[in-house]
C-alpha cells in the first residue's frame, strides 16, 4: 500500500468529513473538516498501519477564524515508512481537540507542548500540565499577539543577593522581572535607570 | 553473531507491584526525591521527581525545560539564514549535523533538496558522520563514567577534541559552526582537510578498539547494563523513539536508509541493530555506528567529487543567485550580483508559500523541522521535532521497578542533550 492508497482508504471511510488529498514537496496532506472527529481518523490511520506519529504541531493564523491548526504527522514503518499528514482547524472560543494519547503514547508530551506554547486544550488528556514553562505561568508564549521581548511577570525576578562586580554599568543586563528590552545590556549611564526597570538597585547614580 | 534473547517484560506498573512485593516483608513510607535539575548524571538540566519505595523506584516523573529558550518563537522573527546560528545550540553535541537538517529542511521548501551539487553533498554527509561520532562518544564517555568508568571518558574527550579541530578548520569555529547555508555551505573545505579526515579516522580507529576493549566484555558493565531499561519493539514505536534507541530495540529504521538524502544512497553502510532493548543495546548499537560512520568517512575522501583540494573547481554552492549569496568578487563589480546580495541579505531567501516536514537522522534521532511558509524570507511557523524530547518522554515508563542506582545508567543509554530537548 502506498501513501496515497491508504490516504484515499482515510478518504472513503470518512467522506467529506475528509478532504481530498493534496501535494506539496511530496507530502500528502488530508485536512479534516471537523477538529471533533480527530481522535476518529487517527484512530483508523492506526489501524491501516499509520503506527508511528511524527510530531504535532499547531498554528496561530492570528487574525484569521479558526485561529488555530493542528498538525499531525504519520509513518507507517510496518509499511515501510510512508508518511501522511493530518491537519484540521480549531476555533478560539473552542481551543479544544479531542487527545490522540489512546492512540500513540508518544501524544502524551506533544500534546502537553502545544497546550503550554499555544494553550490549545486536549480532552480526555489525563496529565494536561505545563512542560517548558513553569506550573503557574500566565502566557501562553508561542501565540501570534505574545510579544518577542517577552512579558514582565510578578515573579520576584531577582535571584541574587550581592551585587555583581560590574552592576549598572553599559553592557551588562539589569536583573530585573522586566521584559527582555528592559534588560537588555545596553549604552546605559546610570542617568537611564528608569524607576521600575531594575529593581532600583541604582539610587543617585550610586550603587546600593 | 549476537542471538535473539526472550525474557518476558512486564508493564511499569506490574514491575513496581512486583518490586514491592519482592520488598513486602520490609514496610516503610514512600519518599519523594528530587533528582536535578543540577545533578551529574542527568547531562545538563533535567529533574526527575522520584517516588522511592527504599532504594526501589515506585514513580518516575521527568521535569524538562529548565534551558527552554524559545527558538520556535525567535525562528518566526528573523529570516531563514539568521536562524542557522541557533541550530548550533540545539543539539550542542552535534552542531554540525543540526546545520544540515536545517538546510534541508528549508531547501526542501524551495524544492531544490535533490538538485544540491555533489560536492556540497559530500562535504554536508562528512560533517554528519563527523558529528555522529562526537555525539556518540560523549554520549559514551558520560556515560560510562557515570556507571564508575572514568577511563574512558579521558579517551573519548581526547578524540573528540580532534573533531572539534575538523570542525574549525571547516568552518573557523570549534562548537558553534553555522556551516551551511541554504543551498550550500558557508565556503570549501581547506585542501588538506580530506587528509586531516583520514589522519583523524587512523587514530580513532585504535582509540575506539580500545574502549571497546574496556566496556563491551567487562563484567561490570555487562552486569549493570542487561535487561535494564528494556523498551520493547512495540513500545519504542509507540512513544515515538527514534535514532539509536528506536534501534536498539531491534526496529529497522534508519533515516539515512529509509528516506535517503543528500549522497547517503551511493554509500555502503549497514544499519546496527540491538535483539532485546535493554541499556546494552543501546550501547552496541551506538558502538557499530560509530564504526559504520568511520566506513562512510572513508568513502566520502575517496569519492568526493574534485578530490581533496578540489582542482577541477567543483562548486559547493547552487548556482542561483536568489538562494545563494554571489562570490564577494563581483558583488561591486557587476550590478545584478549586487542586487543579489542586496536581497538575500535584507529580505531573506524568498521561499515559496506551503508547508514541508524533514526528518533528519541526527546522532540522538530524528530531528525534524515543520516549516510554514506564507512566502517570502521568514517562516510563518518552525516546528522542531527534538529528538531527546520525545526519547525522554519514555521515562516515566522506564524507571519504575529499577533502583535509585540504575537510573545514570537508564540516562546514559538514553543519550539526551537538553539544550535539543527544551528548545
Amino acid at each position: 500500500m502506498s501513501a496515497l492508497e491508504s490516504a484515499n482508504k482515510i478518504k472513503a471511510k470518512f467522506g467529506d468529513l475528509v478532504s481530498e488529498p493534496t501535494e506539496f514537496r511530496g507530502e500528502l496532506t488530508l485536512k479534516i473538516a471537523d477538529s471533533e472527529k480527530i481522535y476518529d481518523v487517527c484512530a483508523y490511520a492506526k489501524s491501516i498501519g499509520y503506527d508511528y506519529l511524527v510530531d504535532i504541531s499547531s498554528i496561530d493564523n492570528y487574525g484569521e477564524d479558526p485561529r488555530w491548526t493542528m498538525v499531525y504527522h504519520l509513518r507507517s514503518i510496518v509499511n515501510g515508512g510512508y508518511e501522511l499528514v493530518l491537519k484540521a482547524d480549531v476555533s478560539e472560543e473552542k481551543s479544544e481537540v479531542p487527545s490522540v494519547l489512546p492512540v500513540w503514547r508518544t501524544a502524551n508530551w506533544h500534546e502537553r507542548e502545544v497546550y503550554d506554547m499555544m494553550g490549545i486544550r486536549f480532552g480526555g488528556h489525563p496529565d494536561l500540565r505545563r512542560i517548558l514553562m513553569w506550573e503557574g505561568y500566565p502566557y501562553f508564549p508561542l501565540r501570534k499577539d505574545f510579544p518577542l521581548a517577552g512579558k514582565p511577570t510578578d515573579l520576584p525576578g531577582v535571584a541574587f543577593t550581592k551585587v555583581t562586580p560590574l552592576e549598572g554599568g553599559p553592557f551588562v543586563t539589569l536583573p530585573s522581572s522586566g521584559d527582555s528590552i528592559a534588560r537588555e545590556p545596553r549604552v546605559r549611564t546610570p542617568e537611564d535607570a528608569e524607576p521600575g526597570i531594575s529593581d532600583q538597585r541604582l539610587v543617585d547614580g550610586k550603587l546600593k | 553473531m549476537a542471538t535473539a534473547q526472550d525474557i518476558s517484560v512486564l508493564d511499569s506498573a506490574a514491575r513496581a507491584a512486583q518490586a514491592v512485593e519482592d520488598a513486602a516483608d520490609i514496610h516503610g513510607e514512600k519518599m519523594v526525591l528530587n533528582m536535578g535539575p543540577s545533578h551529574p548524571a542527568t547531562h545538563g538540566v533535567l529533574r526527575i521527581v522520584l517516588e522511592l519505595d527504599g532504594e526501589l523506584i515506585t514513580k518516575a516523573d521527568p521535569d524538562v525545560g529548565y534551558l527552554h529558550r524559545g527558538d520556535e518563537k525567535i525562528a518566526e522573527n528573523m529570516t531563514y539564514t539568521q536562524f542557522i546560528p541557533y541550530t548550533d545550540r540545539l543539539d550542542y553535541l552535534a552542531p554540525l549535523a543540526n546545520n544540515v537538517a536545517y538546510a534541508l529542511a528549508v531547501e526542501k521548501l524551495l524544492g531544490i533538496h535533490d538538485k544540491l551539487p555533489p560536492r556540497c553533498q559530500y562535504i554536508r554527509v562528512m560533517c554528519c558522520e563527523l558529528a555522529r561520532i562526537s555525539s556518540h562518544l560523549l554520549g559514551l564517555g558520560a556515560f560510562a563514567m557515570d556507571t564508575g568508568a572514568v577511563t574512558v571518558f579521558l579517551l573519548t574527550f581526547t578524540e573528540r577534541e580532534k573533531i572539534y579541530n575538523l570542525a574549525e578548520a571547516a568552518s573557523g569555529a570549534r562548537l558553534t559552526t553555522s556551516y551551511t547555508r541554504i543551498g550550500g555551505l558557508m565556503r570549501d573545505v581547506p585542501p588538506n582537510w580530506c587528509d586531516m579526515v583520514r589522519q583523524f579516522l587512523k587514530e580513532f580507529d585504535v582509540a575506539l578498539k580500545e574502549a571497546h576493549t574496556l566496556l563491551t566484555r567487562n563484567r561490570i558493565w555487562v552486569d549493570r547494563l542487561r535487561d535494564l531499561g528494556v523498551v520493547s519493539k512495540e513500545m519504542a514505536i509507540d512513544y515515538g523513539l527514534s535514532g539509536p534507541n528506536l534501534r536498539g530495540s531491534g526496529v529497522n529504521w534508519d533515516l539515512r536508509k529509509n528516506q535517503p538524502y543528500l549522497c547517503y544512497k551511493d554509500l555502503d553502510f549497514e544499519v546496527a541493530l540491538g535483539s532485546v532493548g535493554d541499556c546494552y543495546d543501546r550501547y552496541l548499537v551506538r558502538m557499530e555506528e560509530m564504526r559504520q560512520s568511520m566506513r562512510i568517512l572513508e568513502q566520502c575522501v575517496n569519492k568526493i567529487p574534485g578530490g581533496a583540494e578540489n582542482k577541477s573547481n567543483e562548486p559547493v554552492n547552487i548556482p542561483d543567485g536568489k538562494i545563494t549569496l554571489p562570490s564577494k568578487s563581483k558583488v561591486l563589480s557587476s550590478m545584478e550580483e549586487l542586487i543579489h546580495q542586496f536581497m538575500l541579505v535584507t529580505e531573506g531567501v524568498n521561499c515559496p508559500p506551503g508547508e514541508v516536514y524533514f526528518g533528519h537522522e541526527n546522532p540522538k534521532g530524528e530531528l525534524g523541522f515543520y516549516i510554514n511558509s506564507k512566502g517570502g524570507g521568514v517562516p510563518y511557523r518552525l516546528k522542531i521535532r527534538a529528538p531527546s524530547f520525545i526519547n525522554l518522554s519514555i521515562l516515566g515508563e522506564l524507571m519504575p521497578g529499577a533502583m535509585i542506582s540504575d537510573v545514570p545508567v537508564i540516562l546514559g543509554s538514553l543519550d539526551f542533550v537538553m539544550g535539543e530537548s527544551d528548545r
